[in-house]
């Protein structure tokens, strides 16, 4: 570099101290010419393009769709705005520890964010979503599974726009369900799978781990029991009715612990989350598991990098999440993002606006394909390529059709974490013990009586 | 016991002590001593003593950062919950506990390493200081991913390569029991900050004066003896001040535990029950308050280390 070298022969004419007056002086001005830089760019950022208003998202990590749309509906907006997006952590409490501090805080920045749905009734009551348009609220509600719509909803209002859903199926080996004698073309029992599994000595993939995989099992069992974990709900802690201790909830504990104490489930079910479990699936020892539709996707990929067989992927089955009464339908977990707008926001209009982009049925279904996050319009499952990228699509619609939320409470943290505690490990659970003392912890976590 | 230490008559009374009258220039260099520690205090008091005081009026109040306006005084209500609560008793138990399996096992092994640190020969006592002191550098999070996955089922190789022990198969789940899952993450504490308790021995080993040491030598003390009469007792400042050091560090244990369990199977530590009420209930209240309860317990420690052990931190940095 020539100034580097002119520095050079100016130290060699002025000695030592030359050397070093000349470099401060040097390192002063390229500090001031590169904020200079700095400042334009800045500049030309924020009113350069003609005063472009910029809606920050705040997403999930993903495989990059969601930055895709993002730069898609800046397109379609035709300079009306511009959407950058912000990654948030990967974990959704994370998640929501991240955005929460956040908005207490006042931060303005925030005008789109990626909810776990499980949060949105807490960031509802606390004020940090900017009101829905009514006239809005007809439109992206359209043709969405009921449960997307539920997790939106927050005391009889629209409070965040469905984007995507996920939920869980029960994924088999056709060979294991074959040589068991279990027909798998009508929906499976609980009771069922854990037979035919002991019959043929294969793995039932479970979450068993103390985090939230654990609530996600907890309450599709209760719920599929005709439950739920939270009977009467209410705004204020302290009035929140639990429903453990009812038949559906004693039920569902039964089923827990015998399923855990089957036998099948694997060394470390106590710490097994979705990923455990599906290497679990994949090994010889594979039978059945509950898991989101990610595994199809991971399973091809190993195939890709000749991990796995192509026998194996090919052994793959998959069906509706098991029943817990034979004749009741189950009640899949629900999961998956909705999407919020700050109350903070400058612009909330537009971000609302954007909102209706991001959640089309054409950027759904690019998303689904893209990155494997099945979509809550129900319209993209019509969609060639989707049918052609999944072949469960369908099924996953039938599930997220008749998926149950988990409990919609703005302490969520504190129920899932109260319920987590008691029912961990999941194979030490008492149908006579356990319902009643969670119920006492969590009551008590509620009113502030106990830390969690 | 008699032991061999050099007359402590320098460090209490040294020569220049000035007597009742204070000098112009003993006041000149006063002053000039607050000009200079002075912008770091102001800086110390900014950032430690008012999130101190913050967080002790916080704990004073029933408070959910998401419902800011139901914000009331409850007094010292949110202590008494504490208090009262089996779940903060087992954390503190298990906070103990890691707290003396490590230390005193880092003890053990960090004066084993100091000796060889120090009495290693000379071409390749650069080569092995680096070397011990790598585990050090390891940002703690990294360390406990590192373990984490060498003992979890499904990734982990410690089970296939110890298996042969008894005790240990294939099923090995270590992460599902209480016992087992504190061992990895004392392991873990150990393997990671050995190196510093063995840095700040070596320090102390440096300090004993070898005119002790041959004197010793002369009248026919064995290595057992000097180790004993001469080296420890000379080395009790340096002792204390690792100990101290390690003590308070062991006590606020949580990226351990946050990667390898996150508090299952009753492995929760007192700073990820504080992190637990603060962060993830959003009860800055409750949370404040173990805070405190924690600050409290730490400030003990230090006092009984100082009061109690008589550890002079001057002394042990060289000034004396």
């Amino acid at each position: 570099m020539p100034d580097e070298q002119t520095g050079r022969d100016d130290a060699v004419r002025g000695g030592r101290a030359g050397l070093f007056r000349q470099r401060r002086w040097r390192r002063a001005l390229a500090g001031a010419a590169a904020a200079g830089v700095l400042g334009s760019t800045l500049a030309a950022c924020g009113g350069g393009s003609g005063g472009v208003p910029t809606l920050t998202w705040y997403i999930n990590p993903d495989a990059g769709g969601q930055t895709e749309i993002a730069a898609r509906c800046t397109e379609a907006a035709g300079g009306r705005y511009r959407i950058e997006t912000a990654t948030l952590p990967r974990e959704a409490s994370a998640q929501r520890e991240q955005l929460v501090r956040r908005l207490a805080a006042n931060d303005t920045s925030i005008d789109l964010m990626s909810l776990d749905p499980i949060f949105v009734p807490e960031f509802a009551q606390a004020g940090f979503l900017a009101p829905v348009p009514p006239e809005l609220a007809g439109r992206v509600t359209e043709d969405v599974v009921p449960a997307a719509v539920e997790t939106s909803t927050w005391e009889d209002q629209l409070v965040a726009v469905p984007f995507w859903s996920n939920t869980q199926l029960l994924w088999y080996r056709k060979s294991v369900a074959e040589a068991a004698g279990l027909d798998m073309t009508q929906p499976v029992t609980w009771d069922q799978v854990v037979a035919a599994a002991q019959d043929q000595d294969k793995l039932i993939g479970v979450q068993g781990i103390r985090a939230e995989a654990l609530t996600v099992w907890f309450n599709a069992l209760i719920e599929s029991a005709g439950g739920s974990i939270i009977a009467e709900n209410s705004t204020d802690p302290e009035q929140v009715t639990l429903g453990l201790e009812s038949d559906a909830g004693i039920r569902a504990t039964e089923l827990m612990r015998d399923i855990s104490n089957s036998g099948q489930t694997g060394p470390a079910l106590s710490t097994a989350n979705e990923d455990t479990t599906a290497t679990g699936f994949e090994s010889a020892d594979g039978g059945f598991m509950v898991n989101y539709s990610f595994v199809y996707a991971r399973a091809l990929g190993k195939v890709e990098d000749g991990t796995m067989d192509q026998a194996t992927v090919d052994d793959y089955g998959w069906t509706l999440y098991p029943q817990v009464d034979e004749g009741t339908e189950s009640a899949p977990p629900y999961g998956g993002i909705n999407l919020g707008v700050g109350a903070l926001s400058e612009h909330p209009d537009l971000a609302y606006d954007a909102t209706e982009c991001i959640t089309s049925t054409e950027n759904q279904a690019y998303y689904f394909v893209h990155d494997g996050n099945a979509a809550s319009d129900t319209t993209v499952y019509d969609d060639p390529e989707v049918l052609e990228a999944f072949p469960m699509a369908e099924t996953i619609r039938d599930s997220l059709e008749q998926a149950a939320p988990r409990p919609l409470t703005a302490y969520y943290s504190e129920v899932s974490g109260g319920l987590q505690r008691e029912y961990h490990p999941t194979g030490s659970v008492d149908p006579e013990r356990t319902p009643r003392e969670a119920t006492e912890f969590i009551t008590a976590v509620l009113r502030k009586e106990q830390l969690l | 016991m008699t032991t061999t230490t050099l007359p402590p008559s320098e460090k209490t009374a040294p020569v220049s002590a000035p007597g009742h009258t204070t000098s112009d220039r003993a006041r000149s260099e006063r002053k000039l001593g607050w000009l200079l520690a002075g912008p770091a205090l102001a800086v110390m008091l900014l950032v430690t003593a008012y999130p101190i005081l913050q967080a002790v009026y916080d704990s004073l109040f029933d408070y959910r950062l998401t419902d800011p306006e139901n914000r009331s005084f409850t007094g010292l209500n949110n202590y008494v919950v504490i208090l009262s609560d089996r779940t903060w008793w087992i954390s503190m138990a298990v906070t103990v506990a890691i707290t003396v399996v490590t230390v005193a096992v880092e003890l053990v092994l960090g004066f084993a390493l100091a000796f060889v640190m120090a009495k290693a020969l000379s071409a390749i006592r650069p080569v092995l200081r680096a070397a011990i002191l790598i585990p050090y550098a390891v940002i703690t999070v990294v360390s406990a991913f590192a373990w984490r996955f060498a003992f979890a089922i499904d990734t982990g190789f410690v089970n296939s390569w110890f298996g042969w022990l008894p005790g240990i198969g294939a099923d090995t789940d270590w992460f599902g029991g209480q016992g087992s899952a504190l061992l990895v993450v004392c392991l873990a504490e150990i393997w990671k900050t050995t190196p510093f308790i063995s840095l700040l021995l070596l320090a102390g080993l440096a300090q004993v004066p070898e005119v002790l040491q041959e004197a010793a030598k002369v009248d026919g003390a064995t290595w057992w003896q000097r180790l004993r009469k001469v080296t420890l007792p000379n080395m009790k400042a340096a002792i204390m001040v690792a100990l101290l050091f390690r003590t308070l560090d062991a006590f606020r244990v949580f990226d351990s535990i946050f990667v390898m369990t996150a508090g299952a199977n009753n492995t929760e530590s007192v700073s990820f029950l504080a992190y637990r009420q603060t962060i993830s209930r959003l009860e800055i209240g409750l949370g404040s308050a173990v805070s405190v309860l924690l600050f409290l317990v730490v400030v003990g420690i230090a006092a009984l280390f100082i009061k109690g052990f008589k550890v002079d931190l001057a002394q042990a940095r060289g000034e004396g």
